[in-house]
């Protein structure tokens, strides 16, 4: 593993990846793709699938066209009780991949609450990211979304 | 307490447990009402724990690609009661209680795993692959002295077996000898459909689970729920997915038991197809809103036309093929007002790159996260807030597609499969419909 050494990258990870979970917890879900480079991978699955080699998780999304369209589909087509996540993150594992590629992994839990009040945590897993650092701007250009837990309890719209 | 008065027999005699109360009895109008106390209930919770789920049915316990190798195993439930079927050394799968016939504690608790002997942890008692007690720790005691009385049999102790039965790679279990095989439990159309589905040598591509909060029943009709399809999931409305090709219908093919059915949709036939294909509609209609249209691709399976299918069979199993979209659901209650469902994504061992991918993107459809069922997750949890607390003062009303339960091959706007549940369910739990009047 090639350690990151420089303190200015690594800080800029660091607001990166806080300023994904920020845009989703304030429900700016239409920036969620923005984090990505236009081809990327985005994959949610579980500890479980994840260590059997399985290739379907839970959601899959290559390229930002088909992130836009989750988004799409949550603002305007799926019905389900109005719900907020508040993501809380790890320190962050760095590597350098090469090629202005960094891997990253970073823990998460994501607490969910309901309109009635009623806050649980809903995940808890880790990002397994590969993330573009050749340019002025970052970008994920793989997310993978392991989740701790199988079992998702009602249902899984907003992404992670 | 002698050896044999803890000897555990077939629960298929057991009384129903008394209930409180006056006796439920189902409305006049028979299976186009349904009584809202059926999903809050404890007393009829506990009723259907004996009557339907060790009752004369057959449950899905696992798929044989499970069970590979003599000595695999995967654990489930029966209703609320923990099973193990594993296969044995004669290449047989075995179903049992997963329940030590010492002391009841869990025999195997992990989900699932391969072991050349069942053993419970506890006290070692152990067994083999068919359930038989081989052995135990200190049977003679520890120098001559404790040890269990000469009178005590090891056969005296099995693990209680529960019947089994493969089809179509489908591993299914009963607790009840009055069930018929499984093909005519099923019917013959219906193994058709799951011979079709199930044809070639299957592979696993994903697996998770969602919990919802609802009775099990809510779910059972939910999945036969024809009506709601289209007015509940609106993703392809909403991106203008075209639809107006779409035909089909349910099927019901026993009238006698009709609790199974299958609900078809064909997307195109031939001649819709070529027409749009000259005015190069159809792949426009198909792709103009999508951002993503590769989510779609799709190809033709087989040649019956049917694009898109869900077969429920009776009680909480349900197999579906949404376009290349192949996973069996099934559902296990996890009390009366929570239920756990099971997603198992297949492919074909045979499945070229190309297809397996298709069915990859696909899976987005379906699932905790789906974009065409994700509704279901909260929508019969909706139903169970809005009902909770009802005696029998208020019923469901379903007389949608009338008040029969038969085939309905030209429309899905029905309720049919739904009354089809009801009919089967009652028969089982032996209701009674009140005298009008």
């Amino acid at each position: 593993m090639t350690p990151v050494l420089d303190p200015v990258l690594r800080a800029r990870v660091g607001d990166f990846l806080t300023d994904y979970v920020h845009a989703i917890d304030d429900d700016r879900l239409e920036d969620w793709p923005g984090f990505f480079t236009p081809e990327a991978l985005y994959h949610i699955t579980t500890r479980e699938s994840d260590e059997a080699g399985l290739p379907i998780g839970i959601m899959h999304c290559e390229g930002r066209g088909m992130m836009e369209d989750r988004i799409k589909a949550l603002r305007t087509a799926n019905i389900f009780e109005p719900h907020r996540y508040c993501h809380l993150l790890g320190a962050t594992r760095l590597a350098d991949k090469g090629s202005g590629i960094l891997s990253a992994r970073t823990n998460f839990s994501v607490t969910r609450t309901m309109q009635d009040g009623g806050s649980t945590v809903f995940a808890t897993g880790t990002y397994r990211d590969e993330i573009d650092v050749s340019s002025d701007t970052l970008a994920l250009r793989s997310r993978r979304v392991v989740l701790e837990s199988r079992r998702v309890d009602v249902l899984l719209v907003i992404p992670l | 307490m002698t050896a044999s008065s803890t000897t555990q027999r077939s629960d298929s005699a057991t009384p129903p447990p008394e209930r409180d109360g006056p006796p439920f009895v189902w409305p006049a109008e028979g299976v186009t009402r349904v009584p809202f106390q059926l999903f809050s209930d404890p007393a009829i919770y506990k009723l259907e724990q004996e009557k339907i789920f060790r009752g004369p049915v057959w449950h899905f316990l696992c798929l044989e690609l499970d069970l590979k190798e003599p000595g695999d195993y995967r654990t489930g439930f029966i209703g609320e009661t923990p099973i193990i079927a594993v296969r044995d050394r004669d290449g047989n799968i075995n179903g049992m209680v997963n329940r030590c016939a010492h002391k009841g504690a869990l025999v195997c608790h992990k989900e699932r795993g391969n072991a050349k002997a069942l053993s419970c942890v506890y006290h070692s008692w152990t067994y083999d692959l068919k359930g038989n007690l081989m052995g135990l720790a200190f049977r003679d005691g520890l120098r001559g002295k404790g040890g269990m009385p000469s009178d005590f049999k090891t056969k005296d102790h099995r693990l209680q077996p529960i019947r089994t039965a493969v089809f179509a790679g489908m591993v299914f279990g009963t607790f009840s000898d009055e069930t018929p095989d499984v093909e005519t439990f099923f019917g013959s159309e219906m193994c058709k459909i799951l011979r079709r589905n199930f044809s070639r040598p299957l592979k696993l591509l994903g697996y998770h689970s969602q919990i919802i909060h609802n009775n099990w029943k809510l779910y059972a009709e939910n999945v036969r729920d024809s009506y709601h399809a289209t007015l509940l999931h609106t993703f392809y409305t909403t991106f203008k997915i075209n639809r107006l090709d779409m035909d089909g219908g349910i099927r019901i093919t026993n009238a006698a038991k009709p609790w199974h059915h299958l609900s078809f949709a064909k997307r195109a036939t031939l001649e819709a197809a070529d027409e749009y294909k000259k005015a190069e509609v159809h792949s426009a209609a198909y792709e103009n809103r999508l951002a993503g249209p590769e989510l779609l691709e799709t190809w033709d399976e087989f040649d019956d036309g049917i694009t898109h299918s869900i077969q429920a069979l009776f009680p909480t199993l349900a197999i579906q093929f949404t376009l290349n979209s192949l996973a069996v659901r099934w559902f296990t209650p996890r009390g009366v007002d929570k239920t756990e469902l099971f997603w198992m994504y297949l492919g074909y061992q045979d499945d070229d790159e190309a297809e397996q991918r298709m069915r990859v993107m696909q899976a987005n459809l379906t699932g905790a996260a789906g974009l065409v069922s994700l509704e279901d997750g909260c929508i019969n949890e909706f139903v169970q807030r809005g009902t909770r607390g009802e005696g029998q003062r208020a019923n469901a009303f379903m007389e949608m597609g009338g008040k029969t339960v038969e085939s309905s091959e030209a429309s899905r706007a029905t309720e049919v499969a739904i009354r089809g549940f009801w009919t089967g369910y009652r028969e089982i739990m032996g209701f009674e419909a009140e005298q009008p009047g």
